[in-house]
């Protein structure tokens, strides 16, 4: 295998570390008004998160670094293109990011609040356009003979990009909503299990309507077998949740958004961004990547660090693994 | 579009902004992390409990300020690729690695071992706990180390032949690269003066506390601990800055002229250094200056009779070199930027030295002007801090990558003046009410003080573990 095919792989896994472990990050932010009854709910929420959401945002700088590197091309088409939606993403994360340190450093109700609604807002809004972006990139944008997008803003809100959107948020709220289950006791728990079928039913038919859409707009066989495999997931951790078994209804949420991730690669293969107007001028594997030198470091220091990146985290998140409960939270604060 | 649409204008703007914004709160996330390792490491070998109140009392003005540094570092990266696609798209083969490596390598283990440190009090062994804290200093220094090095690509390009059918830069050695002769000097000398800003810190919040003479068996700790910091750390990056100049000066003439605005070469006593200029900003007529003979001559060679070339010259070597063009940066700032960097880096050095002679052998001033420079020297290393980056920056252009792309050639085609405008602004207004919610916050934590030390119980003999609950 050509190693900038192997990059272009590379480059799904780690979004789908990110939108994986970010993505519940998401989904616990967005639950606050649906499951935090009072500061205590609130706090037991947000503690579930507390110790791990800057290593699992990190994700994402790492992602990004690494397109950069790999496929400069498509970092430098997407970053640019996408322009106003990347700067709305920015500033939603660096309103929840300082928001989760910045909450409890203060008793007044009114100040908690007031980051409460930025930990919401700054989780919605990146849950949705991330999901805007891949679509878009999936379906093609306008661009020139110098890969530069020619389109608006306002081109990239179309009806697949948008459905892309709300099925991102969906997943997320749901997969944060099942995290909760998983991460929390006591009444939270059972509330979050009765919200997350909720959830998961409306998730269900948007997930499926889009990577219907992708599917058969975009996709080939090899698209079809990801999605199928990506609803059967989705199916499975909705009944899971139903018998109870959180954590297994959480890895196989876990399964969903990553073979969902999969099932856009998939489609793109072996385009990175496909040009709308034009098939001359997209980006591809071939004519976005770096060097193969480049790309041969870029392997060998993956290779190394993946292991040990993988063994540390897990065990991070094996030493966090408590769950989270009011008892808890109101013993610390004596 | 008139002149205040200019997408290369507003870029570079944003770009200046939103870079010495989140380089106010790196210095301290480095500097701090270090100092609480230390303080921590203290308090597992001797057991003394004022270790552990200055543990916990530093780690949390450290975490106040650490998302800070995490949030508005994504912007960073992200920027490269929204505002400068063109030059993303010319140096990503070279430039895109060390930032990948950087993630992978100290990005990750940064962001994994922050969180196990604080809420880990309770959750891991002590010994175990402070290899969280160790681990995360290493991924803060070992971030720097990599971004210093694309940096220094900028600053001086090796390790790269040009493609000219893709029309980019191609690596040809990673060890090169990361071994660049310039992030070779810039990382010592900005890594120390990470620790100079943190040092800053703790002397002015101990002073705060002794001059008013509460907390003082921790806050007389921290601020010897503070002033020795200080001027060990000041004396390594005066060292190191030293080195920089040198790699500067063989790879970057253009730029230390322009520190000194020397528009003629000059050799020997000829060469000196001006300490303070009154004249015309561009350089023509000087009417008050104060100069050190043979000084400029002594930085830039390390002999006295040395010669350093003038900007004119330089500019008629690069108009041969490169095509007719304007080579030189804006003097005015780069000459300001470069006194008021070495003049507040040497102020906060003495305040340190004076400081460790007034408080010897349990001394302590009793003058309240003393407390009160103290106190209020805080902001010296850290505004010397961004006017040390503003002079490195500035000084490179017109230049983008020196001699290979210019700034104006590296902005994002597509991206209109309008667009950036409004990022520039919503960027400035986020971040202009966050410095103020930061700024409350610390001081507000500052003026808490130290915690007192947990009491064992009365019945049990247990001393209570810390939880961490946000």
């Amino acid at each position: 295998m050509e190693l900038n095919i192997l990059w272009f792989w590379i480059i799904a896994v780690m979004f789908i570390g990110y939108f994986v472990l970010d993505g519940f990050d998401f989904g616990v932010g967005m639950s606050l008004p649906f499951l935090g009854k009072d500061d205590t709910d609130r706090r037991v929420l947000i503690n579930s998160i507390g110790p791990v959401w800057d290593l699992n945002e990190t994700w994402v700088i790492v992602a990004g670094a690494s397109l950069f590197a790999a496929f400069p091309e498509w970092y430098a088409t997407m970053f640019s293109g996408f322009y106003l939606a990347l700067l709305v993403i920015l500033l939603a994360l660096i309103v929840r990011g300082v928001s989760f340190e910045y909450r409890h450093q203060r008793p007044e109700s009114e100040w908690k609040k007031w980051f409460d609604g930025m930990i919401v807002v700054g989780s919605a809004i990146p849950a949705l356009l991330w999901g805007v972006a891949f679509a878009n990139v999936v379906q093609g944008v306008q661009l020139d003979a110098g890969h530069n997008y020619t389109g608006t803003f306002f081109d990239l809100l179309n009806p697949y990009a948008l459905l892309g959107g709300v099925t991102t948020l969906l997943l997320f709220f749901t997969h944060g909503v099942v995290f909760v289950s998983l991460k929390t006791d006591g009444d939270i728990r059972l509330r979050a299990r009765k919200l997350a079928t909720k959830a998961g039913l409306v998730t269900i038919v948007v997930a499926a309507s889009f990577l219907l859409w992708t599917v058969l707009a975009f996709g080939s066989l090899f698209t079809a077998l990801f999605a199928a495999a990506a609803a059967v997931a989705l199916i499975g951790s909705f009944l899971l949740n139903l018998r109870g078994s959180e954590g297994w209804a959480f890895t196989l949420m876990a399964a969903t958004i990553g073979l969902a991730v999969l099932t856009l690669f998939a489609s793109l293969f072996p385009d990175v961004m496909p040009a709308s107007n034009d098939a001359a001028n997209s980006l591809t594997i071939d004519n976005a990547s770096s060097t193969p030198y480049t790309l041969q470091v870029m392997t060998w220091t993956a290779v190394i660090a993946a292991p040990v990146i993988f063994l540390y985290q897990g065990w991070t998140y094996w030493v966090l693994r408590k769950r989270v409960s009011r008892s808890s939270i109101e013993a610390a604060a004596l | 579009m008139n002149e205040w649409l200019d997408p290369l204008l507003l870029s570079r703007w944003q770009f200046g902004l939103t870079t010495v914004y989140h380089f106010l709160f790196v210095p301290l996330t480095i500097g701090l992390a270090l100092t609480v390792a230390i303080f921590q490491t203290a308090w597992v070998r001797t057991d003394k409990t004022k270790w552990l109140q200055l543990t916990h009392f530093f780690g949390k003005l450290f975490l106040i300020n650490f998302a800070m540094g995490v949030v508005t570092g994504i912007v960073q990266e992200f920027q490269f690729g929204m505002n400068w696609s063109t030059y993303s798209r010319f140096v990503g083969d070279v430039f895109g690695a060390p930032l990948a490596f950087e993630g992978i390598t100290a990005f990750f283990l940064e962001a994994t071992f922050i969180g196990l440190w604080i809420f880990g009090w309770d959750k891991l062994p002590k010994g175990l706990h402070l290899a969280t804290i160790w681990l995360t200093v290493v991924g803060s220094i070992a971030s720097a180390y990599f971004i210093l090095a694309a940096n220094a690509f900028m600053q001086n390009p090796i390790a790269f032949r040009i493609n000219e059918e893709r029309g980019r830069a191609e690596l040809t050695d990673i060890g090169t690269l990361l071994t660049n002769p310039i992030s070779l000097a810039s990382f010592p000398h900005t890594i120390f003066a990470c620790f100079m800003v943190s040092a800053g810190l703790i002397i002015s919040v101990a002073a705060f506390h002794l001059y008013r003479k509460q907390h003082v068996d921790t806050m007389r700790p921290a601020l010897k601990f503070g002033l020795w910091m200080m001027v060990i750390s000041g004396a390594l990056t005066t060292f190191f800055g030293d080195s920089l100049s040198l790699a500067m000066v063989k790879a970057q003439p253009m730029k230390m002229a322009a520190a000194e605005a020397m528009y003629h070469t000059a050799t020997g006593a000829n060469a000196s250094f001006s300490l303070f200029t009154l004249g015309t900003p561009d350089g023509v007529s000087e009417l008050f200056s104060v100069r050190i003979p043979y000084l400029l001559s002594f930085l830039s060679t390390h002999t006295l009779d040395g010669t350093v070339e003038g900007i004119n010259n330089l500019q008629d070597q690069y108009t041969t070199l490169y095509g007719p063009g304007d080579y030189t940066p804006m003097i005015w700032v780069t000459y300001w930027a470069f006194r008021w960097m070495i003049g507040l880096g040497i102020a906060h050095i003495l305040v340190a030295v004076v400081g460790l002679w007034l408080t010897r052998k349990g001394r302590s001033p009793k003058a309240t002007w003393i407390w009160k420079v103290a106190i209020w020297s805080f902001p010296f290393s850290l505004a010397a801090m961004s006017v040390g980056w503003i002079f490195t920056e500035m000084g490179r252009q017109p230049w983008l990558v020196f001699g290979l792309l210019k700034t104006q050639d590296g902005v994002s085609p597509n991206v209109t003046g309008l667009t950036i405008l409004i990022s520039l602004v919503a960027f400035t207004l986020v971040y202009g009410v966050l410095a103020v919610v930061e700024f409350r916050l610390i001081t507000r934590a500052v003026r808490k003080g130290p915690e007192d030390a947990p009491v064992p119980d009365a019945e049990t003999g247990v001393t209570p573990q810390r939880v961490t609950v946000y």
